[in-house]
């Protein structure tokens, strides 16, 4: 027998965001700054990742997301929001999703938000969000940075809203969307209704590059940058701290081979580990 | 401390592994252990929990989780608690575990630590970053239960337990929209399960295309046991399905012998294999950062190497 119980916001003021248009489809899509994306990050002497060493850049895992929203309202008509909370070097990860195609961003930057942990963060971005229009949330399935990858459903259920995640293929159907979602053993197809939250796996689409006049363009799209407050969040209190910081027991280098012993000493080793 | 709650992933066909191997940490913890398992093959799963140390299995075999999954489960697991009041509660580090905590921390306004890798008690885990070069201890605060999202194979399941005492509970179907599972696929290989071979040999974009992928079945077959892994730049180009990808966002393995071929190392890579006992990469740049991992590192071309090992296999197996 099913239990059914009210979530614990009212469905009625949760939705706060401007649901659906007459038109197309409205796509709100989450896009992170952060540092290094290619290298190795480094940590500070607090213990928080050093976010602005001007190496950072859109995170690459969020721009699969940000490509698909593109072809939906391409193909369908609708605007495309990029919503980002971070240092004020972020509006570049904005401005970069506006040249690739977005029409307007918001950026949340705010120095109290600076090691916010992840309920904090989907706090702020879900107050981000529900400004926007939208019919789809997109975000990446994980931070290149965080990989907490949790942030996605948190953020979901504070806005009340449907969500699949781990996203690999996403078509319009009927009234609502039909998804399939990668499983550890193959795929799901799932059909969520509007507006739904999608987070989108790696290598689901190719994302464009800018063009030049996606770049022109870009600097008179409209971008708004809020702090915490604005949004109406104020318990920004982290509940996790960082204890200690070791470094791992390093591994003893190993043993180089190079020509034509190299296939006796493997075959070897595995003779040695006794699975062949 | 209180009751650590373990959310035990379940299928008809049995327990997730990860399911054993939080339980094992469970029964480590001090205070009562429980485990909550949801959807079809819950009950039947029970057992086999109760063995690895849950006292207490709340089951239900409800369809609705399978078919609405995250939420579901997510807003049984909030009812739960506020019937039983836990300290903490241990998540696999799955997609299904991701979505489960990421729901359930909206519901409870409590903490949520994901990719732990040790879990000391409710208020202190432990994290590995940068490929598992730096260990990060961090304190939780907040309300509890305090949620921890754990990697899998952090610990090895060991039974130590009994009959558990199975409390049915009913599904509490959340309101408003949700996402309903039409379809299911399954894209698995033949063959042994990756993170259950004793041996993976796993290729990367060094093999330039999906037909090479055939060296390394012929490689496994060879060595028997075998299974076949990728990185995710091989998932990536549409090589071979997402469920080769070894790594961060993919499988962890801990094999006996794992064969890294064409694969440079990148740390998100190395973090879903590290764990391996022996590690055996092929990569013809003498610099690639798998090297600096390997046991025994081969500098040369993955396309002479590989037949030419499969060659010598099935020598000395037939020998
Ligand atoms: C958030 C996030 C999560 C990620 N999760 C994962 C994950 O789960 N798993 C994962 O694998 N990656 C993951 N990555 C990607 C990772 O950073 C690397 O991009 C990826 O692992 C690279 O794959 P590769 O080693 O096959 O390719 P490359 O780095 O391009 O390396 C190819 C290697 O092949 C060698 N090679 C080429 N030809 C030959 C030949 N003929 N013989 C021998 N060697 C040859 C080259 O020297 C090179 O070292 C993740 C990244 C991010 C940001
Ligand atoms: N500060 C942020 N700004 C914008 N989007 C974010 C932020 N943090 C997380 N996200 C989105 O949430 C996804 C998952 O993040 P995480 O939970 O940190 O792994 C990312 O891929 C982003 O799309």
């Amino acid at each position: 027998m099913a239990r059914t119980r009210p979530s614990v916001t009212d469905p009625g003021t949760r939705r706060s965001g401007k649901v659906g248009s007459i038109r197309g489809m409205n796509v709100t899509v989450l896009a992170k700054f952060v540092p290094n994306p290619t290298g190795t990050p480094s940590l500070g002497p607090d213990n928080l990742l050093i976010r602005d060493a001007g190496d950072g850049a859109l995170d690459p895992g969020d721009e699969y997301g940000l490509e698909l929203a593109l072809q939906l309202v391409e193909a369908g008509g609708g605007e495309v929001t990029i919503v980002s909370m971070g240092p004020a070097e972020a509006l570049a990860g904005v401005q970069r999703g506006l040249a690739m195609g977005a029409h307007k961003g918001l950026l949340v930057t705010d120095p109290a938000l600076r090691g916010a942990d992840a309920l904090v963060t989907a706090r702020v971005l879900a107050a981000a969000v529900a400004r926007t229009e939208y019919d789809l949330v997109i975000t990446g399935a994980e931070s290149t940075d965080g990989y907490t990858g949790t942030m996605p459903a948190t953020l979901a259920e504070l806005l009340g809203i449907a969500s699949v995640t781990a996203v690999r293929k996403l078509e319009p159907d009927n009234d609502g969307f039909r998804a399939e979602r990668q499983t550890e053993s193959g795929y799901d197809v799932l059909t969520s209704p509007k507006p739904t939250l999608i987070t989108v796996t790696a290598g689901a689409t190719e994302p464009r590059y800018p063009s030049l006049k996606g770049i022109m363009a870009a600097k008179s799209k409209p971008v708004d940058t809020v702090s915490a407050a604005d949004l109406g969040v104020t318990d920004l209190a982290s509940t996790q701290t960082v204890a200690a910081v070791t470094d791992a027991p390093a591994k003893a280098g190993g043993e180089i081979v190079t020509g034509d012993d190299a296939v006796t000493r493997i075959a070897d080793l595995l003779t040695e580990a006794k699975v062949i | 401390m209180g009751a650590t709650w373990v959310y035990a992933e379940v299928t008809p066909d049995g327990a997730h592994p990860s399911a054993l191997e939080l339980l094992t940490k469970a029964r480590t913890l001090g205070g009562e252990v429980a485990a909550i398992a949801l959807g079809p093959g819950a009950t039947a799963a029970a057992p086999e929990l109760g063995a690895h140390g849950a006292t207490i299995v709340y089951a239900s075999d409800d369809q609705v989780f399978a078919d609405q999954p995250g939420r579901t489960a997510a807003h049984t697991l909030h009812w739960l608690i506020g019937q039983h009041t836990p300290s903490l509660i241990l998540l696999p580090g799955t997609y299904e575990g991701r979505d489960v905590a990421g729901c359930l921390q909206a519901l409870t306004g409590s903490t949520l630590m994901a990719n732990a890798t040790d879990v000391e008690s409710a208020s202190r885990a432990r994290t590995e970053i940068f490929g598992g070069t730096k260990i990060i201890d961090v304190d939780l605060a907040g309300p509890e239960p305090r949620l921890i999202l754990v990697r899998p194979k952090s610990f090895p399941p060991e039974p130590g337990g009994g009959t558990p005492e199975i409390v049915a509970v009913d599904a509490v179907t959340p309101s408003g929209p949700t996402a309903t599972v039409v379809e299911r696929h399954a894209e698995a290989a033949s063959g042994p399960k990756l993170e259950e071979a004793n041996v993976v040999v796993a290729g990367g974009r060094g093999l330039g295309g999906p037909e090479p992928f055939a060296l390394l079945d012929d490689l496994a077959a060879a060595i028997g046991g075998a299974a076949v892994g990728a990185s995710r730049a091989a998932v990536d180009a549409g090589w071979v399905p997402y469920a080769y990808q070894v790594g961060q966002t993919g499988k962890t393995v801990k094999p006996e012998v794992y064969i890294a071929a064409g694969i440079s190392g990148a740390l998100q890579h190395v973090v879903g294999m590290k764990g391996a006992k022996r590690i055996i990469a092929i990569n013809k740049d003498a610099d690639a950062p798998i090297l600096k991992i390997a046991d025994l590192g081969v500098v040369g071309d993955l396309f002479e190497i590989v037949p030419a090992l499969t060659e010598e296999v099935r020598r000395r197996a037939s020998s």
